[in-house]
C-alpha cells in the first residue's frame, strides 16, 4: 500500500484491456498531433500503382527507424536473449482525441476490432494468435490506442498480416457492437463505479481539467457508452486508422531488414488516408484552487491532490518536466523518499501515500498526490502534512543525499528494463505516439542526473502553487446505504 | 475463413517443437537450504529470492502473523532503522521485495550485478533475513496499516467475495483463512508472536533460494551461503493437513452497495505434484484458462455481454488449492450469468473438450513456450516455484511433451473424478437482485 502510488495511478488511467488481465502493461496515458506524417494524396495513388517502398530512417544502440511510402513508422528494437517477439501496433488516437457526446468510442472501437473482418470471424484473430502460441490483448489510453501480440519469432508475419487486415477491413456489425457496448459498460461498473477510488479519480480529473479533453474518462461516461451508435463506430475508425496515422514497434530476436520486408508485404499495399487535424484544446489558466468532494459508499476516505504541470511536449523550457520528475522522486522515489519516510512513518499520518508525474503525455498534466489517512487522522491533516513537504520543497533545497538516491534507482532501472522487452517497446511506442522522438527515452537518464537542487526549488515555487490546485475527497457513506441508482446506465438497453 | 486458419497454421508450426527450459543448477547449503540457480549473463543484474514455507497457511490461531512478519523484516534489523535499510537499497538501485500468501514467504531483491552496487544491497539483505528486530513502534504502525487494509477490503465486493470463497471452500483447513487475517486477530498479534514465528520458520531447512543472473556458479554458492548460511538450520515446516471434499453444494449471498454481484464458483482443486496436473491444466485451458477463446468467456462475453470478465483456474498448492469460476455481472444479470457458468460447466464436464478444441489449447500453450521463458524475472518465477515444491528438475524440460500426451480422454477422466458441479460453493456479492433464488 506504501509502495509507488504509480502502479495504481496507471491501471487507473488505463482503462482498456480487450481482455481481462492487462497487468503490467499499464503505462504513462499519453496521445499525439498527428501532423507527424501527413499524407499527400497524389503520392499515395502512385504509391498504390507500383511496389510499395520503405525508407531507411536511422539506426542507433540496437534500435532501427524505417518509414514505408504509406506513411507507416516502423521501429525495430533488437534484443536476442531469447527466441521471441512482441509486435505492437500504435495508433495515434484515443479519448483525448474524443469530443463530447462520444466519450470512450476509441475504447469501444479497440474492443470491437476484435469481432472480424470480411476475411477473419468475430474473435477468429485471438483463436489464431491462441493456435500459434502467441499472447495479445490491446490498450486503450489518453492519447493512443495500441495492439499487441507476443509470439515465438518465427511467426511474426501472423501478427502482420491480421494487424494489417484489421487496418482497413474491420466489419462493425450492429448486433456485435451491441454486445460490446454491453461489456464495456460490464468493464466500467468493475473499474469505475463498483471502486470508490477509482470513482473519486475520475471526478477528480473532471474537476481539474476544463477545456482540455483529459476531462473525460478514457472508459467514457455511462451515458455516452449508452447512446453510441454504429456510425460513431464506423467514422471514428475511417478517420484515425490508417497506416499514416500508426507507428509499428517490434522488439525481439530478429533482423531489422527482414522485419521491414514482412512489413512491407504486408502494411506496404494499405493506403494512406487524410487523418484529421486535432485541435490544441490547451487547458485554460486555472485561477484559484478547486474542491470536489465525492461521496459513495466506503469504509475509508480517499485525497487527491493535482498541481497542473507542463509535460516534455508543452514545456516552454526543457529542464522543466525533468526537475518535476525528479521532485516527484524526492516525495515518492521509493521507501527512503519523503513520503514514506515522514508521513507514513515519522508522523504516522498516512497510511498510504504516493506521488505521480507522467512527462510523456500530449497535453499538459498534472503532479497527482492520493493518499489515505491513517486511523483516526482527518482528511484534512493529511492534506496539511501534505502541504507542508510541498512548501518545503520551495523554501529549503533538496539534499545531495536525497538527489544521488534517486539517480541511483533511476540509472540501475534502465538496466532493469532491459530484462522486458514488452517495456522497451512500450516506451518507444509512447513516445512516437505523443509526437516525440523515441531516442527521448535514452537521453532520460541524463537530462534527471543534470536536474540540480535549484531547479526542484524553481519548479516547486512555480508549479505546486495552490491556484494551480485541484483538490478532490472521496467522502464515505455507510456501506448499507442505497447503491447509487442500481440499474443506471443499463437504460439504453 | 476456416481455411485460412488452418493455413497459417499449417504454414508456421513447427519450427518451436522440441525446446528445452533453462540448465537449472541445484544444490543445498551447509544449513540445508535448497539453491536453485540459472546463469543468466547477458546483463549485468543479479536476481534473488528467499522462499520459506512460512505463508498464512502457518498461521495456526493468529491470523495475519506470516504476512505481519515478513513484512517487518525490512523495518529494523541489524542495528538499522527502516529508514536506513530503505536509503541502503536505494542509494545502489536495488530492489528489495516481500510477500507472503498462504504457502510461501518471500524475501528478494534485484540488483546490478557490478560488486560496488551488488555488494551494499546483499550486506543489507542478510541483516534483514538474520538479524530483523520486530521494533515495537515499527509493529505497531504496520499492524495499524494492516488494520487499515482490512478495512478497505471491506468496500470491494471482488475481496469481499473471494474471503467468502476460501472460507467455504477450505472449511477448517488452514487455507481458509486470509493472508491478512481478521480485524480481531491483527490486533491480538504482538511482537513476541512475530519473533517466534520468525525464528521457527525463517530457518535453512525451510527455505529455498533461487538465483539468476550475471555470476557463476562459484559466485552464486558464495552468495547463497552468504546470504543465508547465518540461519540455523531448524525443521522444515510440519506436513500441511489434507484438503477435504466438499459435503455438499454451498451458497453464499452477501449484499453489498455495488452495481455489480460478483459471482465465484469451485470447490477444492489441485496440488502442485498433482498426477492429473497436466488433464485437468489443459482440460481447464478450453474450458475458461485462455481468456476469449475459453467456452466461459465465449458465451459469457462474446455471445452475450453480461461480463467484461468471466474465467475459471485452478490454483495449484502444497495442497488442493482451489478450483474457481469466475465473473462479475450488473446485478439483474447475475442469475443468468450464474446459471450459464453452471450450464457450461457441466456440459464441459459431462462431454468433455472437443478433438479440435484440445488441438488449439496444445497449440496454444506448446507453441508459446519461449514466452514462459524470456526474461530472468519469469525464469525466477518457474524456478522459484519448482524449488519450493520439489518438482523435478527437467519440468520445463518436458513440460511440453506432457501436455501434448493429454487425450480428449484423459481430460474428460480428469474432470469427472476431481470436478463436481453439483457440489460447489457458490459466492455471491452484490445488490438487489444478485442471488436470482
Amino acid at each position: 500500500m506504501k509502495r509507488s502510488f504509480k502502479t495504481r495511478y496507471a491501471a487507473l488511467l488505463v482503462a482498456a484491456s480487450a481482455i481481462a488481465a492487462l497487468a503490467g502493461c499499464a503505462t504513462q496515458p499519453s496521445a499525439t498531433p498527428v501532423a507527424d506524417n501527413p499524407p499527400s494524396t497524389p503520392q499515395a495513388e502512385a504509391a498504390a500503382a507500383k511496389a510499395p517502398t520503405a525508407t531507411h530512417i536511422s539506426s542507433s544502440n540496437g534500435v532501427h527507424e524505417y518509414k514505408l511510402d504509406n506513411g507507416m513508422k516502423i521501429i525495430v528494437k533488437e534484443d536476442h536473449r531469447a527466441p521471441v517477439v512482441v509486435a505492437q501496433i500504435w495508433y495515434k488516437v484515443g479519448s483525448s482525441y474524443e469530443h463530447g457526446g462520444i466519450t470512450g468510442v476509441s475504447h469501444v472501437l479497440e474492443h470491437m476490432m476484435f469481432k472480424g473482418t470480411e476475411k477473419h470471424g468475430p474473435n477468429e484473430f485471438s483463436r489464431i494468435i491462441a493456435a500459434n502460441g502467441g499472447r495479445e490483448n490491446a490498450f486503450t489510453g489518453q492519447d493512443y490506442t495500441a495492439y499487441f501480440q507476443q509470439l515465438e519469432k518465427s511467426r511474426l508475419a501472423i501478427s502482420f498480416e491480421l494487424e494489417a487486415d484489421r487496418m482497413r477491413n474491420l466489419l462493425l456489425d450492429p448486433e456485435e457492437m451491441k454486445k460490446e457496448v454491453q461489456v464495456v459498460m460490464e468493464e466500467r461498473r468493475m473499474r469505475t463505479e463498483d471502486k470508490p477510488q477509482s470513482l473519486t479519480y475520475e471526478q477528480f480529473n473532471a474537476a481539474a481539467f476544463v477545456n482540455s479533453p483529459y476531462h473525460n474518462p478514457i472508459i467514457g461516461w455511462m451515458d455516452d457508452l449508452a447512446s453510441l451508435t454504429i456510425d460513431d463506430l464506423q467514422q471514428w475508425y475511417r478517420h484515425w486508422y490508417a497506416p499514416n496515422n500508426a507507428t509499428l514497434v517490434v522488439a525481439g530476436d530478429v533482423d531489422p531488414q527482414a522485419v521491414v520486408e514482412l512489413a512491407l508485404k504486408y502494411y506496404g499495399p494499405v493506403e494512406p488516408r487524410e487523418v484529421p487535424a486535432v485541435k490544441p484544446q490547451r487547458e485554460i489558466e486555472q485561477r484559484g484552487i478547486r474542491r470536489i468532494t465525492v461521496k459513495a459508499p466506503a469504509q475509508l476516505p480517499t485525497l487527491f491532490m493535482g498541481y497542473k504541470t507542463p509535460v516534455v511536449k508543452t514545456a516552454t523550457a526543457d529542464w522543466e518536466p525533468y526537475a518535476i520528475d525528479m521532485l516527484a522522486g524526492v516525495l515518492d522515489g521509493g521507501d527512503s523518499a519523503r513520503f514514506t519516510r515522514n508521513l507514513i512513518r515519522g508522523q504516522q499520518i498516512a497510511a498510504s501515500v504516493g506521488a505521480g508525474y507522467d512527462l510523456y503525455s500530449r497535453l499538459g498534466g498534472m503532479l497527482v498526490i492520493n493518499g489515505t489517512p491513517s486511523k483516526d487522522v482527518s482528511v484534512a491533516k493529511l492534506e496539511q502534512a501534505i502541504r507542508a513537504e510541498i512548501e518545503r520543497l520551495k523554501t529549503e533545497l533538496v539534499s545531495q543525499d536525497e538527489l544521488d538516491r534517486i539517480k541511483a534507482q533511476v540509472v540501475a532501472s534502465k538496466v532493469y528494463e532491459k530484462d522486458s522487452i514488452f517495456y522497451q517497446a512500450m516506451q518507444i511506442g509512447t513516445l512516437e505516439t505523443v509526437g516525440l522522438d523515441w531516442r527521448l527515452m535514452d537521453e532520460y537518464v541524463d537530462r534527471l542526473k543534470a536536474v540540480t537542487p535549484e531547479q526542484i526549488r524553481e519548479v516547486a515555487n512555480k508549479y505546486l502553487d495552490e491556484d494551480r490546485l485541484t483538490v478532490a475527497v472521496l467522502q464515505p457513506l455507510p456501506m448499507n446505504a442505497n447503491p447509487p441508482a442500481a440499474h443506471g446506465g443499463n437504460h439504453a438497453h | 475463413m476456416r481455411t485460412k486458419f488452418l493455413v497459417l497454421i499449417l504454414a508456421l508450426f513447427g519450427s518451436a517443437a522440441a525446446l528445452a527450459g533453462p540448465q537449472i543448477q541445484h544444490w543445498t547449503t551447509a544449513n540445508g537450504a535448497r539453491v536453485y540457480f540459472v546463469p543468466a549473463p547477458e546483463l549485468p543484474m543479479i536476481d534473488l529470492r528467499v522462499i520459506f514455507d512460512a505463508g498464512a497457511a502457518r498461521d495456526g490461531s493468529d491470523g495475519g502473523v506470516a504476512l505481519l512478519t515478513n513484512a517487518l523484516l525490512a523495518e529494523g534489523a541489524g542495528g538499522m532503522d527502516a529508514n536506513t535499510i530503505a536509503e541502503r537499497f536505494e542509494s545502489v538501485g536495488a530492489r528489495f521485495s516481500s510477500s507472503a500468501h498462504r504457502d510461501m514467504a518471500t524475501v528478494g531483491l534485484r540488483s546490478l550485478s557490478d560488486p560496488a552496487y551488488l555488494e551494499p544491497a546483499l550486506a543489507t539483505l542478510v541483516a534483514i533475513l538474520t538479524r530483523p528486530e520486530f521494533p515495537r513502534d515499527a509493529f505497531k504502525r504496520e499492524r495499524n496499516r494492516m488494520l487499515i487494509g482490512l478495512q478497505q477490503r471491506k468496500q470491494s465486493p471482488g475481496a469481499i467475495a473471494d474471503e467468502a470463497f476460501y472460507k467455504a471452500v477450505f472449511g477448517d483447513h488452514p487455507y481458509a483463512g486470509q493472508p491478512s487475517g481478521s480485524e480481531e486477530t491483527v490486533k491480538a498479534l504482538t511482537p513476541d508472536k512475530l519473533r517466534a514465528f520468525y525464528q521457527r520458520y525463517y530457518v535453512g531447512r525451510n527455505a529455498v533460494v533461487a538465483i539468476v543472473g550475471d555470476l557463476d556458479r562459484a559466485a552464486a554458492e558464495a552468495l547463497a551461503e552468504r546470504i543465508i548460511g547465518q540461519l540455523p538450520a531448524g525443521e522444515p515446516a510440519p506436513q500441511l493437513p489434507l484438503v477435504k471434499a466438499l459435503a455438499g453444494p454451498e451458497t453464499v449471498s452477501i449484499e453489498h452497495p455495488s452495481m455489480q454481484t460478483h459471482i465465484l464458483v469451485g470447490a477444492p482443486g489441485m496440488t502442485r505434484d498433482d498426477p492429473d496436473y497436466f488433464p485437468l491444466y489443459v482440460g481447464n485451458h478450453i474450458l475458461g484458462g485462455s481468456g476469449l477463446v475459453a467456452r466461459l468467456s465465449n458465451e459469457i462475453r462474446e455471445k452475450r455481454g453480461l461480463a467484461y470478465s468471466a474465467y475459471s483456474y485452478f490454483r495449484p498448492m502444497r495442497r488442493k488449492g482451489p478450483y474457481t469460476l469466475g465473473a462479475q455481472t450488473r446485478n439483474e444479470s447475475a442469475a443468468e450469468t450464474l446459471a450459464v457458468m453452471r450450464e457450461v460447466l457441466a456440459t464441459f464436464v459431462t462431454e468433455g473438450p472437443s478433438e479440435e478444441e484440445l488441438e488449439a489449447a496444445k497449440k496454444n500453450i506448446t507453441g508459446g513456450f519461449p514466452l514462459r521463458i524470456s526474461s530472468n524475472k519469469k525464469i525466477i518465477d518457474y524456478i522459484g516455484m519448482i524449488g519450493f515444491y520439489s518438482l523435478p528438475l527437467d519440468y520445463l524440460d518436458t513440460f511440453n511433451a506432457k501436455v501434448q500426451a493429454v487425450t480428449v480422454a484423459d481430460v474428460k477422466d480428469a474432470f469427472q473424478r476431481r470436478v463436481h458441479p453439483d457440489s460447489m460453493v457458490t459466492v455471491l456479492v452484490g445488490g438487489e437482485g444478485r442471488a436470482g433464488d
